[in-house]
């Protein structure tokens, strides 16, 4: 009789796997010879390319968060609040973790499938013996283009979030760019945008790590690929909710 | 006496409790077409992936042109696979990028100083020897089969290898098209005067290809000699591939 259930043990493994894949991200990394065209590439692909779901589903999200909004905030008198409180929860909540789990669909699948079909067949055995070490080309890249690329990711989608709200207000009353904004930024302080915006590095980090690792550990075989970007996407949506729940945390103590 | 160009000792790999490997001795000479028979699974892509460095095997030696490869460095095991090739079983064509591309990668990225002018003819030669110059700004996926398995050739002989390793050129090829894949590495051969290790169990492809033949039976070469001479020997482990 094994001390530890079977699927916790699976996942005390793997765990430790990413844990040790994310040290030799590190140890990597850091050693020339630095991959920059590549890197640059991957800005591109993961980032320019993400940027019309990204702007789609937050233009929707801001809109659709307004007209909702409104029925409530018109029973307690007050939606001339609307702005404000729309601004409030997309600069602190629904911005990143809206834009970070579009980007885990999108990205980490992405990633987890064309490392996964890279390996079966075999391409990045083909790299390692042409002088190209995969391990940078392909990993450290893409990592730190989602690194990079998520945080402006949503910087963008907020404010396109922001401008879904002014036409929310516009269905129904008319009102100014000028005063609209100045409506949202009132209330908002360095406080409430900071801390969500440093976190979106961590998730972009995440997301693309998480994808990496179960691409470049896929298995032989086809339906092994389809597992990787499948299961690159659970595993990266949750890493996402903790890390924000550890974020909010940390973010509470400088409150 | 023969210059070996690859000299294996004794080698030895498991994967887990899977001994692939046991012993292994094997020698290829300069200027030979050395084919590698054994039956699916026996360890003959292994075998190959230990010889370029991408395997590490357990115990033994294997030595490429004079250097040991298992002490090499990452920069001289890089120094040395400029001149071994390697045709992989699956090709491992890049799918995201264009024939020109795939071809040029290894150029590029062995750091091997070269104008672009330069690069484009070595791209278009190696084309040539395949005979697949209009592919040149096609994606992989457009190709068929037997087209990606060439362009994998040529991807392979662009650096203009001393010695070529070829994973089951001819597996999963309708007839005509592996004989063609069988006259291009017998061309290749005569041309440019590659020693060159072929894993197959085509018996065609070995016929038509083999200098000399190694049977590789429960992770040892069982036998090492001419087609003719293999093919008389009376063993259970042997025979069933000549009939
Ligand atoms: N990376 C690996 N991890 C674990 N086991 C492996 C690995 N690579 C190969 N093996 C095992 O080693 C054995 C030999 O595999 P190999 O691919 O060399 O066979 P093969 O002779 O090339 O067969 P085929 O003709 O089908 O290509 C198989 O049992 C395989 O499962
Ligand atoms: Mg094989």
């Amino acid at each position: 009789m094994p001390l530890l259930p079977t699927n916790f043990r699976i996942f005390l493994r793997e765990t430790g796997e990413i844990a040790r894949f994310t040290g030799r991200f590190f140890v990597e990394g850091l050693k020339p010879r630095y991959e920059f065209a590549e890197f640059i590439k991957q800005c591109f692909i993961l980032g320019y390319k993400s940027l019309p779901l990204v702007g789609l589903t937050a233009f929707i999200i801001g809109l659709v968060l307004t007209m909702q909004l409104r029925p409530t905030m018109e029973y307690f008198g007050v939606e001339v609040q609307i702005p404000a409180m729309v601004g409030v929860a997309i600069f602190r909540e629904i911005g990143p973790i809206l834009t970070a789990l579009i980007f885990a669909g999108k990205i980490g699948s992405s990633i987890g499938a064309e490392l996964g079909s890279m390996k079966v067949t075999e391409q990045i055995d083909a790299m390692e013996v042409s002088g190209t070490n995969p391990f940078k080309f392909l990993v450290v890249t893409r990592t730190l283009a989602a690194t990079l690329m998520l945080p402006i990711l949503t910087i963008l989608s907020d404010a396109i979030a922001l401008t879904g709200c002014f036409l929310g207000e516009n269905l129904y009353q008319s009102l100014t760019y000028n005063l609209f904004f100045r409506k949202v930024f009132l209330n908002l302080a360095y406080i409430d945008f900071i801390p969500a915006f440093i976190k979106t590095f961590f998730f972009g980090f995440a997301i693309a790590i998480v994808g990496c690792y179960k691409g470049y550990s896929t298995e032989r075989g086809t339906e092994g690929v389809g597992r990787a970007a499948n299961s690159s996407v659970v595993i990266s949506s949750v890493l996402i909710f903790i890390i924000d729940l550890i974020a909010v945390q940390i973010a509470n103590i400088f409150q | 006496m023969k210059e070996a160009v690859i000299r294996i000792k004794e080698l030895s790999k498991a994967f887990g409790s899977n001994q692939v490997l046991i012993g292994f001795d094997l020698d290829l000479y300069r200027g030979e077409n050395l084919v590698v028979l054994g039956k699916s699974g026996s360890g003959k892509s292994v075998l190959i992936k230990c010889i370029i460095g991408l395997i590490d095997p357990d115990a033994g030696s294997i030595n490429v042109l004079g250097q040991d490869v298992l002490s090499l460095d990452h920069q001289e095991l890089d120094h040395l696979r400029v001149k071994l090739g390697f045709l992989f079983q699956s090709n491992a064509l890049y799918d995201s990028m264009t024939i020109r591309e795939n071809l040029e990668f290894p150029l590029r990225r062995h750091s091997i100083q070269l104008s672009d002018r330069e690069t484009d003819d070595l791209v278009m030669e190696a084309l040539e020897n395949v005979g697949l110059e209009h592919t040149v700004d096609m994606m992989p996926i457009e190709l068929s089969g037997g087209m990606r398995k060439r362009i994998a050739l040529a991807r392979t002989l662009i650096l203009k290898p001393d010695i070529i390793l070829y994973d089951e050129p001819t597996t999963g090829l309708d007839p005509i098209t592996s004989l063609e894949i069988i006259s291009l590495i017998n061309k290749i051969k005569e041309k440019y005067g590659t020693s060159s290790m072929i894993i197959s169990h085509d018996m065609r492809c070995v016929k038509l290809t083999a200098d000399r033949l190694a049977v590789l039976v429960d992770g040892k070469c069982k036998v090492v000699g001419t087609y003719d001479q293999v093919s008389r020997i009376q063993d259970e482990d042997i025979s069933p591939f000549f009939n």
